[in-house]
């Protein structure tokens, strides 16, 4: 397939944003699947895990620190309000029986002075018995747990507990009154004393630490985001490299090779992308060479054979006049040669031809032309047309002026009526109608049709090649076996297309404003060749022009 | 039956045409170089010459070339196709056609005849002398003067320009042009029009860049005058 098949728009497909440049390969070319998995770019997921890191350190730090601080500032004013309260309410001990409510008080009352590290509110409850040191009899911070604590037999120490209530923390402390009963034992006497200590203080000093942490960790965060930014350019300055390199390697520019920075794992990858590099571009250049010899060679031997040729077929008239006065064998032998002779130089033009068009070497010389009077005449000058029966059939508006090349428009009309003569079946038809591509560019629309059984599904895709046979046995075809390969050089080279189908896989589009007059009958069969070309195959400078 | 220089480096070629031709009752004068064909030119007297361009030592190019200094002989270039730039500069130097090879001789011979055949003379009224602005064309003699001067016009240049002004004002397309005076087919390389006019305004117009006989309508074609 010569370059200019290859579809220029594909070069031109958006790329993925540069947001999704996590993937080089997979961004070019699937970039749909890529967005909707990654959400981020290369860069923002970089920043996004230098700042989590820096997050999670800076907050498990500042977490384990604040816990230890909270810790040793709480337990440190609890041990304190536990021991001197215990040595309190032992103090009291034997004194306090029996009880007394209104001695009991001014015991509370003491106790509750001497509260360490602050004053207690102190609460006694002996059965029904409720006192207090303050005014209320009851406390309702003591929960039903501590009580049966402080109550049971094996927690005669007391027990403490820490209590939220309207946000603000207690201590609260629960010691049973014992007396020794001699020896080691000691037995309750029943009464329970409470006491119950705010610990805002506590609270805010907590609170101070809570800041003070935080303090230190979010700059500590925002500090973290430059190490961050600069890691990501770093990494990402190559990459972006990498795209721009992998993008014009693509692109045709082989030679395109990244400087090396450094001894990383990026540095690593430039090295292997420039050793990938040059290596594609040592193999393209020997294939290039070799497809350039090749062609060289076709040329060179379709040049050589042109020649000798020229002289041949010079004289296969003379041969045909002559050869009725020669002997059978000899006539037919002499004939034999001049038919020959005629089908090799029709070869080797083609093959010339071919060899013109892959050196690129092919010219269009474009003229304003009439395309129905163009076909027309193409058909007339091969006698396709006014026989009895009609082998081709016609329908072509007047007034469709295209600036074409006249002789490969021919070549291409001549080539398909031909084709569709020798492999479908006549009657033949030629149909010219304007279109508009989907770009907008005005077309010529030739459509060539013939009546024969269709073109072999296997065979549909290989049509346009050369020397394509679409039968195994290998038989030599009518024609050069180069036809349709030329042809399709010649669209290509206005800059058109060609299609070949059948008929019956042809969708009719009943309002096609150009539409056919005669829609194609339900069952009918035949192979269908398309030929668009643009109204206006090139705009080279007007050979008049310069004239003028 | 015309005479015809033939000059063809390739022996092949060379007896095939000449054999060719011969048969068709040509009296054909072969020459392998540039020089030989130059040399014979004086002796041999020919109606038309047929030309290979690649020729070794004088080329085909200055062969035209040098012919055309004191000469209007009819040349025809063989040439092989897609050789693009070759036929250019042929034509460019003064070559009225240009045949592709290989060839059949029944081709070679249409060309020389279409290139040899005499115009016809203009139907019934109007007059074998025409005055158009300052050339006299003289369509029974077959020559054109301007300004009293006799104008040395290769035939393919008589030709265009007798079948132009046969019809003033009228627009011919390129391939009209080369199907009329160069009787080939529809389809023809329509860069032998151009090179023609080009050559031919050279002689007739008095300012080949703004051209007052022969006009251009671009995406039409050529046509003579209004004047």
């Amino acid at each position: 397939m010569p370059a200019e098949s290859r579809t220029p728009h594909e070069s031109r497909t958006p790329r993925g944003p540069r947001r999704t440049s996590g993937s080089q390969e997979t961004t070019e070319f699937r970039p749909e699947r890529r967005r909707r998995i990654v959400p981020f770019g290369l860069r923002t997921r970089l920043i996004l895990a230098f700042l989590l890191v820096a997050a999670v350190s800076a907050g498990t730090t500042a977490t384990l620190t604040y816990r230890e601080a909270r810790n040793s500032v709480v337990s440190a004013a609890q041990d304190t309000a536990v021991a001197s309260f215990r040595d309190e309410v032992e103090q009291m001990g034997s004194t306090s029986l029996p009880v007394l409510p209104d001695r009991l008080k001014e015991d509370l009352q003491r106790i509750a002075r001497k509260g360490k590290p602050r004053p207690w509110y102190v609460y006694a409850e002996y059965g029904t018995l409720r006192i207090s040191s303050g005014t209320n009899p009851e406390s309702s911070v003591i929960t039903p747990e501590l009580r049966r604590a402080t109550n049971s037999r094996g927690r005669l120490h007391g027990s403490f507990e820490r209590v939220v209530k309207d946000g603000v923390p207690y201590l609260t402390i629960g010691m049973p009154v014992v007396f020794r009963a001699g020896g080691a034992g000691v037995l309750p006497t029943g009464l329970a004393l409470y006491a119950v200590m705010p610990m805002t203080e506590e609270q805010t000093q907590t609170e101070a630490l809570v800041s003070a942490a935080r303090a230190g960790a979010m700059p500590g965060l925002v500090i973290a985001l430059l190490p961050a930014l600069l890691a990501a350019s770093s990494v990402l300055r190559p990459v972006r490299g990498l795209r721009r390199a992998a993008r014009n390697m693509g692109s045709g520019k082989l030679d395109t090779r990244i400087p090396v920075r450094g001894r990383d794992e990026l540095a690593d990858l430039a090295r292997t992308f420039n050793e990938s590099a040059g290596e594609l571009e040592r193999s393209v250049t020997e294939l290039r060479r070799a497809e350039e010899r090749a062609r060289r060679f076709a040329s060179d031997v379709s040049h050589e054979l042109r020649t000798p040729l020229a002289g041949m077929l010079a004289v296969t008239e003379v041969l045909d006049e002559d050869a009725e006065r020669l002997p059978p064998d000899t006539a037919r032998a002499v004939r034999l040669i001049s038919a020959e002779t005629g089908k090799l130089a029709v070869l080797i033009e083609d093959l010339m031809e071919i060899s013109r068009f892959d050196a690129r070497a092919a010219e269009l010389h474009t003229d304003e032309i009439d395309v129905a009077e163009t076909i027309r005449r193409t058909l007339q000058n091969r006698h396709w047309t006014g026989g009895h029966p009609e082998q081709v059939r016609t329908d072509l508006p007047d007034g469709i002026r295209a600036r074409l090349d006249p002789r490969r428009f021919d070549v291409v009309v001549a080539n398909l009526v031909g084709n569709a003569l020798r492999h479908g079946a006549a009657p033949v038809t030629v149909r010219l109608r304007r279109a508009t591509a989907v770009d907008g560019t005005p077309l010529v629309v030739t459509e060539v049709t013939d009546s024969g059984p269709g073109i072999r599904p296997d065979v549909l895709p290989h049509i346009f090649d050369r020397f394509y046979k679409a039968d195994a046995a290998r038989t030599r075809s009518v024609g050069s076996g180069l036809g349709l390969a030329i042809t399709l050089e010649n669209v290509h080279l206005h800059g058109g297309t060609i299609r070949a189908a059948n008929r019956q896989d042809v969708p009719h589009v009943p309002h096609d404003p150009y539409g056919f007059p005669e829609p194609y009958a339900a069952g009918s069969t035949g192979a269908v060749f398309t030929v668009e070309i643009p109204l206006d195959a090139e705009t080279p400078p007007d050979p008049m022009e310069d004239l003028a | 039956m015309p005479r015809v220089l033939l000059i063809e480096d390739d022996p092949s070629v060379r007896e095939g045409v000449e054999l060719g031709l011969r048969r068709r009752g040509h009296e054909v004068r072969t020459a392998a170089t540039g020089e030989a064909g130059l040399a014979a030119l004086a002796e041999f007297q020919p109606d038309l010459l047929l030309l290979d361009l690649m020729l070794p030592g004088v080329n085909g190019v200055e062969v035209c070339r040098r012919v055309r200094e004191d000469s209007q002989l009819p040349i025809i270039m063989l040439t092989a196709r897609g050789d693009d730039f070759d036929v250019v500069i042929g034509l460019e130097a003064g070559a009225d056609d240009y045949i592709v090879k290989p060839a059949r001789t029944e081709v070679i011979e249409a060309r020389i005849r279409a290139v040899l055949r005499r115009m016809e003379a203009p139907g019934g009224q109007r007059p074998a002398v025409e005055q158009h602005g300052g050339l006299t064309l003289d369509r029974a003699g077959l020559t054109v003067t301007k300004d009293g001067l006799r104008l040395d016009l290769a035939p393919s240049e008589l030709r265009l320009l007798l079948h132009l002004s046969a019809a003033p004002e009228q627009v011919f397309s390129r391939q009209q042009l080369l199907e009329h005076v160069w009787e080939h087919s529809y389809h023809g390389d329509a860069r032998l029009v151009d090179a023609c006019v080009r050559r031919l305004r050279n002689k007739i117009e008095d300012v080949p860049g703004t051209p007052r006989y022969i006009q251009t309508l671009r995406g039409f074609g050529y046509r003579f005058g209004p004047l």
